[in-house]
């Protein structure tokens, strides 16, 4: 193995920048002429906007300009577009209700954006935001997920009953048919509860207008700025691309709240050209509770069908999400593409049903978090197939065993094929770590102390590297799912690669490198990753959904090979062979069978010096680009076991040990997977422990707006977790990779909640699993 | 209103008349151009700004400039040595993964130093209790807590 290359723990390259406060987020940048913005949110979260005076705050010393949905009526500025067309099972269209980027005639969300002022400073923008009057006829609100359809009041007009749709999937009858067959039917109802993402960055945007090229620029605190502008020019402002740069800086965070095209962003854009001045938004953190899309809200019922032995005969699962007050730009796709297509997990369940219906609600939009539906299913799936385990009085590892899927690829009955997986070895290798043998010892311990202690599993899969482009787009999706990488070889051999995948964290400068240094047999300081700026990178579809290394860094070792492709030609003409008897090892052009060579270096100066060169057949200069489109999507899988201690006086729980042992296929630097998989961990636990996003029921106040009330995962509240992978390679990317970014996230909550019901014999109780409910839990399980 | 504060920041001497409700952190991010001090909540809530003052560790977003009148302080920028070399710590977070987005990472590095005297020899326990005030959201702590050890053993 190459010390700086595939396989290595190589340190960070990003990482000094980022320790010595030299990171250069979207706040640090500061453009000359500079303006700063404010919005007027609602604060109510339903309500006729009757009138918006702006006069008082236009008086306000240093307030520039004041605009609202009026101004955007005026300009006849269309609304954010969604991304993705759902259609319901009757073969209609999901309803797509206008989403103006300030509104207009109404506001339906607690934060919904109704003007913006644009001062010299902030706090001449903040003290003109408070002079904006705004009248507002308040009208009753709908709050709650699972009670929407029935409610007498609508979102918006196109959706009387608030369903956005009702989809569809699998087979219906042929589940009914399991019921009818069945041994046992064990059933669930869940909530997923909804969460706020909570980058540490809040969002920010920095817009600039050029009158003398008519040109925008951008920056924004964004996971792909490529989609940015091809949203926000395409579908919003009508501007054309070329007249548009967005640059996604460092990014502190995104964890899919920054995938979106957002109304503040667009606002800017536009505003900036009325203004002709550069203006900035820094979003502060009870907007950003507020605006920035949320993730999960399902309310869920599940009916799992077995025959005596345990065997998964059929799976039946009803859920209502919620998509809050508009549809953000992938909220359609998250409970239906990414969540319905993942419910047969690691089973072979031969017949399995979903019908999600999606409903308007007068809270902030809901999308894409770490995971996107994937940790929805995971919590049904692991949930149920505990559930499943107690009712048949079986070990929960063994009716998971007694139901895997072994014979790959594996096609299942909710439409995605997996290409290959070991989920004997992931199971027994999280057993072995997490030391299940020795649990009936500490449960005895435990017990001794006056404690209950409880032990439990998550088998999870889940789909990455989206996707298949022409897949992804016969199933609904509004764009290409592809990744773009150019390597530029410099005259000395020194690399610059463009990648369209966006690094917020995840450490893409020194990874990325780590594959270009390996395929070139190149130390890595030779080697410079660029990306989020779509003046430099040639196209991109950015990163989420675990996609960047299975698609994007395919994207990057495909530009290789055609550099290679071009070197060998050059190296045949320098050494005076062949092309076809040339190999490149080590860095090095080399005569097959013959200790002729020449270095990669020399191949790169030959091809900017071209005096000896094959200029009759071959253009000098060495850079090439590439597009990869996934033949399939990735499917990194394993099993999480967690063990809590829960104190029966207080219910408080306490994580005793997590164990985490995953198959992301092949690994290019094991500190940063891990580093991954630590951090999905904890956020998966802040779900499960402790993050609940509560709206008051009849106001739609969103109570949990600060730190003081979201109660965000703190460094004590976790042991260190045990995390172990196991391989088995992609079999359809160049890298045998499948992403790691999510699993965390996705495997973690129902092996949490498995144990807290297990150490307290209930059930089920619903995330967070906070002392109060648990304490409520037990006494109800008491008087049972 | 507008006062007068003088007060060194990195070593260096400051003066400027600003106005009286500007919090330190606006200060430093705004006035002084560091933008290495980072704001996530301004609450004092994640201690994404946390800076030293006379070598303790403070939310720069809850404190008024006029707080830090005649104080050395001293921020992310001021830790390294001139030539770019890391301290200790910063090193300590490198080697260790401390950090991914790299957000709340200077207030993280500024809360650890601090810790240097006030911890001998802790247990990882006694680092995630002392390090609760600051809310990363990437790395799940637990390198973070191997760096705060490696960095406080080698600036011993």
């Amino acid at each position: 193995m190459k010390a700086d290359g595939i396989g290595a723990s190589v340190k960070r390259k990003e990482d000094h920048r980022f320790l010595t406060g030299n990171g250069q987020y979207t706040d640090d940048i500061i453009l000359p002429r500079q303006t700063y913005a404010v919005f007027v949110r609602s604060p109510h979260a339903h309500a006729t906007i009757i009138s918006v005076d702006a006069t008082a705050a236009l008086a306000m010393p240093g307030v520039v300009a004041v605009f609202s949905g009026k101004d955007i009526e005026d300009s006849k500025i269309g609304g954010l577009p969604c991304g993705w067309g759902i259609t319901s099972k009757d073969g209609t269209p999901a309803i797509e209700p206008p989403h103006p980027i300030l509104c207009i005639g109404k506001a339906r969300y607690v934060g919904d954006h109704v003007a913006v002022v644009i001062a010299e400073t902030i706090e001449q923008a903040r003290k003109g935001a408070e002079a904006v009057e705004v009248d507002y006829g308040i009208l009753p609100a709908v709050v709650a997920t699972g009670t929407a359809a029935a409610s007498k009041t609508s979102v918006h007009d196109q959706a009387p009953n608030n369903v956005c749709y009702t989809w569809g999937h699998g087979d219906e009858a042929g589940v009914k048919a399991a019921f009818a067959n069945a041994h046992h039917i064990s059933e669930l109802s869940l909530t997923n509860q909804r969460l706020a993402p909570n980058a540490m960055e809040p969002r920010a945007a920095n817009a600039a207008y050029d009158r003398s090229s008519e040109s925008y620029t951008l920056y924004v605190s964004n996971q792909n700025p490529h989609v940015e502008r091809l949203l926000m020019c395409a579908f919003v402002l009508g501007i054309p691309e070329h007249k548009m740069r967005v640059v996604a800086p460092d990014v502190g965070g995104g964890f899919g709240s920054k995938i979106f095209l957002y109304a503040e962003e667009t606002v800017l854009v536009w505003a900036s050209k009325r203004v002709n001045r550069p203006i900035k938004w820094t979003a502060d953190r009870t907007e950003a509770f507020l605006s920035d899309a949320h993730g999960r809200d399902h309310v869920t019922k599940a009916q799992l069908a077995m025959d005596k032995d345990g065997k998964f005969l059929g799976f039946r699962v009803d859920t209502t999400a919620a998509m809050g007050a508009y549809l953000s730009t992938f909220s359609t796709a998250v409970p239906t593409i990414l969540y319905g297509t993942l419910l047969a997990g690691q089973y072979t369940t031969p017949a399995i049903y979903v019908e999600v219906t999606a409903v308007f609600t007068n809270t902030s939009p809901v999308d894409a978090y770490r995971g996107a539906g994937r940790p929805e299913a995971t919590y049904v799936v692991e949930r149920m197939v505990e559930t499943a385990a107690r009712d048949m009085k079986m070990d929960p590892a063994e009716i998971r065993r007694r139901n895997f899927i072994r014979s790959f690829p594996y096609a299942t009955p909710v439409g995605l094929t997996y290409d290959v997986g070991d989920f004997d070895a992931t199971l027994d290798g999280a057993i072995k770590l997490a030391d299940v043998e020795g649990f009936a010892a500490r449960k005895a311990a435990s017990e001794a102390r006056g404690m209950k202690r409880g032990i439990g599993y998550s088998s999870y899969i889940e789909a990455c590297g989206l996707a298949p482009s022409n897949v992804a787009g016969a199933l609904g999706a509004r764009a290409g799912l592809f990744e773009s990488g150019e390597v530029r070889v410099h005259p000395t051999g020194k690399v610059e690669v463009f990648t369209g995948s966006h690094s917020h964290g995840q450490g893409h400068e020194t990874t990325f490198a780590q594959v270009v240094a390996d395929k070139l047999g190149i130390p890595i300081d030779d080697i410079s990753i660029s990306h989020g700026d779509t003046g430099k990178v040639l196209f991109g579809m950015g990163t989420y959904g675990s996609r960047s290394l299975a698609v994007g860094g395919s994207a990057i070792v495909k530009a290789v090979d055609k550099v290679i492709a071009k070197g060998k030609k050059i190296a045949a003409h320098l050494l005076e062979a062949s092309d076809t008897d040339i190999e490149f090892v080590n860095g090095e052009f080399k005569v097959k069978g013959t200790d002729k060579s020449v270095p990669f270096a020399s191949v790169s100066l030959a091809a900017y010096v071209p005096h000896n060169y094959p200029l009759d057949k071959l253009e000098p200069g060495l850079n090439e680009n590439a597009f990869y489109d996934p033949t399939n999507f990735t499917y990194p899988a394993g099993c999480h076991i967690c063990e809590v201690e829960v104190d029966p006086q207080t219910g408080k729980v306490e994580v005793c040990s997590f164990t985490a042992m995953d198959d992301f296929g092949n690994i290019i630097n094991p500190m940063i997977v891990e580093g991954q998989v630590h951090g999905g961990v904890a956020q998966g636990l802040g779900q499960a422990m402790l993050e609940d996003c509560i709206y008051d029921p009849e106001s739609g106040q969103l109570l949990t707006a600060t730190y003081m009330d979201y109660a965000m995962p703190r460094a004590d509240d976790f042991p260190n977790f045990k995390v172990g992978t196991s391989v088995t390679a992609c079999t359809h990317n160049p890298l045998g990779v499948k992403g790691c970014g999510e699993a965390g996230a996705i495997g973690s909550p129902p092996a949490f909640i498995n144990a807290v019901t297990d150490a307290i014999g209930v059930k089920h109780i619903d995330m967070p699993a906070t002392p109060e409910r648990v304490w409520r839990a037990m006494q109800t399980a008491v008087s049972a | 209103m507008s006062v007068n504060v003088t007060m060194k920041v990195n070593g260096q001497s400051v003066s400027a008349t600003i106005e009286a409700s500007m919090t330190l952190v606006e200060f430093i991010r705004e006035h002084l151009r560091l933008t290495g001090t980072h704001v996530g909540c301004n609450t004092s809530q994640c201690g994404a700004c946390t800076v030293h003052i006379n070598g303790r560790a403070v939310k720069s977003c809850s404190l008024l400039v006029a707080q830090a009148q005649g104080a050395e302080v001293l921020t992310i920028e001021g830790l390294a040595a001139a030539n770019g070399d890391m301290h200790p710590m910063q090193a300590a977070f490198k080697e260790h993964h401390g950090l991914q987005c790299g957000f709340c990472t200077p207030g993280m590095v500024m809360s650890a130093c601090e810790l240097k005297g006030k911890l001998v020899d802790p247990t990882d326990e006694q680092i995630r209790a002392s390090i609760d005030g600051n809310i990363c959201r990437c790395t799940g702590y637990q390198n973070i807590v191997t760096s705060v050890k490696a960095g406080l053993a080698a600036m011993a």
